[in-house]
């Protein structure tokens, strides 16, 4: 079956005619352009297709696309404003926390949420928030900075 | 572009009834809650279905309640919601084990029913298609031989939920709706030891709610897993313990080890002029023989069984 589902995505109106069986990480990546979820595993391990709805962390590889009828989606496309770079995406590229930049987009949407909730964070509690985000590049430790230095421009 | 998933319908049934019926009317279909463990299974095709009945619009699925002293809480609440409610402190290894289910992504969507009709695993089972195949499936779904035990004939895949032996050791039942109307079962007769028919649900019924009595024992839940940020427990263990005059007496449950969360003979009370270690060594003992973990999973069965009773009997010392 396919029904015509509206949602929003990064700020802009979206009317799609999608089938029952569509992941959330299709309809971004095939249909709609936004490759900036990626996809890194066979289904809900590893947090690549990380992305916001309704403000909240989501895995968009287990998300049936027409279950996210009138929410607000955010994508990692999205996030830099007027041409500035958000916070987190600036202190990820000025902190090294992108190494191959695969797990990347995930990795900055989960913390976005993080901070909109908790502008304070210490360490275990990005580690707590991120823990379903893995990285094969970092060892993680330069994607903890370069959280902690966002939360702190944030503030600032 | 190729579909991730196979064709199936979605129905959104905006009562229990209506979900009942959608469920009895397509004898294939299955309930979707978050789609946390379902999404998955269809996605390595270790389900096969046309019809997907989301419970996602249904309000009395919804709620944390007070009950008769106790406490009701909907099916549909999502993991997220329960790690943070109040009313459950006073049942603290219920929001230790759900704390510690999957990551706290995953904790956004997935909830309280679909964490009890979790499915269970084993190694040679949640693998790709081609995986299973170039194995020759195995006994539990398409195959015809258990690759864990190969004489037997049944499936010994683990229940693997992290919430249900919390619930047991409040001595939580479990609401369910079905054709024939409503009935309430305990936890603990919810599950059965077969790791291909695990639960007690029949054709059309699905879990409403499950209710607490009112809150006594001080309890604990802890889990062995491989990676410590997210996975599955390879064994967790819940405690409770309920002081009187006589002593303390104390319920434990066991997950991750059988194809049912089981629940441990009591181990008698310990009374104020006992002998602690004792009765701490013979509570150990008692986890051991009570667990019976087989090859499904990247522990050795040995290892598991001594880990969780070493477990059992580090949290029974620290609640009493
Ligand atoms: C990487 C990863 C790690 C995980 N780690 C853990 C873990 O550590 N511990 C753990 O316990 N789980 C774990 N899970 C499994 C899963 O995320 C949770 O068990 C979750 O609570 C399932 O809930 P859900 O709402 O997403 O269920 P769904 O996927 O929607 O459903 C699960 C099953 O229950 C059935 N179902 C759902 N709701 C009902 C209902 N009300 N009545 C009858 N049947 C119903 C569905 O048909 C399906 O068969 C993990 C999953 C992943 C992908
Ligand atoms: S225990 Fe045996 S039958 Fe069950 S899933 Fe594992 S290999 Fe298959
Ligand atoms: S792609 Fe790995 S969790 Fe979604
Ligand atoms: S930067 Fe390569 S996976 Fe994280």
């Amino acid at each position: 079956m396919k029904r015509i589902v509206s949602l929003e995505i990064n700020g802009r109106v979206v009317e799609e005619v999608v089938a029952d069986n569509m992941l959330l990480v299709d309809l971004l990546r095939d249909r709609l352009g936004l490759t900036g979820a990626k996809k890194g595993c066979d289904g809900g391990e590893c947090g690549a297709c990380t992305v916001l709805v309704d403000g909240r962390p989501r895995l968009s590889c287990i998300t049936l696309a027409a279950s996210c009828e009138g929410t607000r989606v955010e994508t990692i496309e999205g996030q830099a404003k007027g041409g500035h770079l958000s916070a987190l995406q600036r202190a990820f590229h000025e902190n090294l926390g992108a190494q191959c930049g695969f797990c990347t987009p995930g990795m900055i949407l989960a913390a976005e949420s993080l901070l909109r909730d908790n502008p304070t964070p210490d360490e275990d509690q990005i580690r707590v928030a991120l823990g379903g985000n893995l990285c094969r590049c970092t060892g993680y430790v330069k994607i903890i900075e370069s959280v902690l230095v966002a939360a702190a421009e944030v503030r600032a | 572009m190729s579909e991730a998933l196979p064709r199936f319908q979605v129905l959104t049934p905006s009562s229990v009834a209506e979900a009942v019926t959608a469920l009895y009317a397509h004898p294939d279909a299955l309930p979707h809650a978050g789609g946390t463990d379902l999404i998955v299974r269809l996605r390595k095709g270790l389900s096969e279905t046309g019809t997907l009945v989301d419970l996602g619009g249904i309000a009395v699925l919804q709620g944390i309640d007070p009950d008769a002293g106790g406490l009701r809480i909907g099916a549909g609440v999502t993991l997220a919601t329960l790690e943070r409610a109040e009313a459950l402190a006073a049942y603290p290894a219920i929001p230790k084990a759900v704390a510690v289910v999957a990551g706290p992504t995953h904790r956004e969507v997935a909830t309280l029913g679909g964490n009890l009709c979790l499915d269970t695993r084993c190694v040679y089972y949640n693998q790709s298609h081609w995986w299973r195949q170039s194995n020759g499936f195995c006994l539990k779904y398409k195959g015809d031989t258990c690759h864990v035990a190969p004489q037997g004939n049944r499936c010994r895949a683990a229940f693997s939920g992290d919430i249900a032996p919390a619930l047991m050791v409040h001595g939580a039942k479990i609401e369910i709706a079905g054709p024939e109307g409503t009935r309430h079962l305990p936890v603990t007769d919810f599950y059965h030891e077969d790791g291909a028919a695990h639960t007690d649900l029949r054709p059309g019924e699905i879990v409403v709610a499950v209710h607490l009595p009112p809150p006594g024992p001080q309890s604990d839940y802890a889990k062995i897993r491989v990676r410590g940020a997210i996975d599955y427990p390879l064994a967790g263990i819940a405690v409770a313990c309920t002081a009187s005059s006589e002593g303390k007496r104390f319920t434990l449950a066991v997950t991750g080890t059988n194809s049912m969360p089981v629940l441990v003979k009591s181990p008698g009370v310990l009374g104020a002029a006992d002998d602690s270690d004792a009765y701490f060594g013979a509570l150990e003992k008692l986890v051991q023989k009570t667990v019976s973990p087989q090859r499904t999973g990247t522990l050795a069965p040995h290892y598991r069984r001594l880990s969780v009773s070493a477990l059992a009997a580090r949290l029974a010392r620290r609640l009493a």
